[in-house]
């Protein structure tokens, strides 16, 4: 019989083979970058609300929208006989789609805004009224204490969005309450949080038009200002802008929001590649206690989303490769003893 | 009648080797310290961990490729090839040696030839850390450096933690591997023989 022998080099042929067949056939891996981030974040087609009859003041909501939901409206120009087709202004557009997946999507509109409002023409002064913060309605509320909202505003009063631009920076600037809706905690997917988050500093960091707003500095580039930052667009796209640009205050606050100015930024590698990263204990708390409780640890070793160099840490392959080792080291030793005494 | 000695070790298998070697040492350092990194007790700091990491990772695929075409070439490649028919049983007997023979002074069952300088056990544990987990850890290691052409996802799973427990795993079983090998050196005419032979070439028969 003709002996059959394995050139082993083929091995290392197929693997190379392997990997390139694996990276080349995925089209999802190209990176985010700051503006696909920014479109990413907007609602797919299928999660789309069709149905507005679920929502109990979609009727009246609809009064609203047919001109503020859609970027042109049409009214009668009473004293010229015709009706008259005009641009809204897109500051004062509010997705129907967007409004009916937040937080605040059973709300009429008027319960926050003026009833005057039902008149067409609006009255020139209702431009002054009166704009509801989260606190307003939120604050010393019991059913909203697991979220913290007195601690959350203590936490923004020190930000350098509230100390540098005072009462014209409002949660508002942030949380648009048409369209916000509670994200890190109810998400399981970080990617899609990381996106969500990043895209509310995005709206401004990276849109002059409303940068603009509160300030006179220049135009900011962020992918300059994060040149040092290696692998940045995988960075940016993994982690969120404020697990190095916040302070942590309070450990029952999931979100945090005092925003630190520039110079303060976390720039150390190691704050989030180590043993006890701040990453941990704020972007990946909720990933890791859900998968573990979820999947069990096998899963956990395999199913989570990110991966942290110095942090990421496996307890089950800890163990594993601890026991292995020290039954290496054990075994050396034995069989060294052996062959002394042997001798 | 005593043995000739054997030119086991050209000079371009003894240089890939010795680079090999202190290569790996300070790559199992860097990749357990970064690993492993903790601020306040960091083996080396994570910023030069992660830079020397590199820069030895990229050398050592250039090395790589020293073992890998000269394996291709020279007649030191045949030593790699593995006959299926019997490997079970040749493990077996070698395996035993190691766990029993040695102890009572026992003859290898294997002795060492120009032909056939792996005992069973050598050859198939260098052929699995040689072309599987070393190819393993570099292109683990290549992909974990440009991080963004890992593809998102690979059958279900996170492309990017996948690819980093192959590169961990890879590391882990080379490194256990580095101390059993240098344990086995110390198995020799004496225990400092076969350190001299991969120094000057000549393997010291027994």
């Amino acid at each position: 019989m003709r002996e059959i022998y394995i050139r082993p080099s083929w091995l290392v042929i197929v693997l190379i083979l392997l990997t390139i067949i694996i990276f080349a056939f995925d089209y999802s891996a190209e990176p985010l970058k700051y503006e696909d981030a920014r479109k990413s974040s907007q609602m797919a087609p299928e999660e789309q609300t069709t149905d507005l009859a679920q929502f109990p003041n979609s009727d009246e909501n609809q009064k609203c929208f047919q001109c503020h939901g859609q970027s042109k409206y049409t009214y009668e120009n009473t004293e010229q006989g015709r009706m008259v087709n005009q641009q809204m202004y897109t500051e004062l557009i509010i997705s129907p789609n967007d409004f009916y997946i937040s937080n605040h999507r059973s709300f009429k509109c008027i319960d926050c805004h003026s009833e005057e409002y039902e008149n067409f023409p609006h009255e020139g002064i209702l431009r002054m009224e009166y704009k509801y913060s989260c606190l307003d309605c939120h604050e010393g509320d019991e059913n909203y204490a697991q979220y913290h909202f007195e601690e959350i505003d203590a936490e923004f009063q020190e930000s350098v969005h509230s100390e540098k631009h005072s009462d014209d920076f409002t949660c508002w600037m942030c949380h648009d309450p048409h369209t916000y809706k509670i994200n890190a905690r109810t998400n399981e997917n970080i990617k899609e949080t990381v996106i969500y988050d990043n895209t509310i500093c995005l709206d401004c960091h990276s849109d002059f038009r409303r940068f603009q707003l509160l300030t006179d500095r220049e135009r900011p580039n962020l992918i300059k200002s994060h040149d040092w930052l290696p692998n940045q667009e995988l960075h940016i796209s993994s982690v969120r802008c404020i697990e190095c640009h916040t302070e942590k205050i309070s450990d029952s606050v999931l979100v945090k929001h005092k925003v630190l100015p520039k110079a303060m930024a976390v720039r150390n590698c190691k704050e989030c590649h180590s043993t006890n990263p701040e990453l941990l204990a704020s972007l990946y708390k909720y990933e890791a206690q859900e998968v573990r409780s979820h999947d069990g640890i096998f899963r956990g070793i395999t199913t989570s989303d990110s991966v942290v160099i110095g942090a990421s840490r496996n307890q089950t392959l800890n163990i594993i490769s601890l026991l292995l080792f020290a039954g290496v080291i054990f075994g050396i030793a034995i069989h060294a003893f052996l062959r002394i005494i042997k001798k | 009648m005593a043995q000739e000695r054997l030119y086991l070790y050209p000079i371009w298998l003894r240089f890939w080797h010795f680079v090999n070697a202190v290569l790996c040492l300070i790559l199992i350092v860097t990749g357990i310290s970064m690993q492993l990194s903790d601020p306040s007790v960091a083996l080396v700091n994570f910023n030069t961990a992660v830079a020397i990491h590199n820069i030895t990772g990229i050398i050592l695929t250039i090395n790589y490729l020293i073992f890998f075409i000269g394996n291709l070439f020279a007649y030191n490649g045949s030593q790699y090839q593995m006959q299926f028919r019997g490997l079970m049983n040749r493990l077996m007997t070698q395996a035993k040696y190691y766990a029993f023979g040695i102890f009572k002074g026992e003859t290898p069952p294997f002795p060492i030839t120009l032909e056939n300088k792996f005992n069973p056990l050598q050859r198939f544990s260098y052929v699995f850390i040689m072309y599987l987990f070393v190819p393993v850890v570099f292109i683990s290691g290549w992909a974990l450096l440009y991080p963004q052409t890992i593809p998102t996802t690979i059958l279900g799973t996170s492309g990017l933690h996948l690819t980093d427990l192959f590169h961990i795993i890879s590391g882990f079983i080379i490194s256990i591997f580095m101390l059993v090998h240098i344990y086995f050196c110390t198995i020799g005419k004496n225990p400092g023989a076969n350190f001299k032979s991969i120094i000057n070439g000549y393997h010291e028969p027994h």
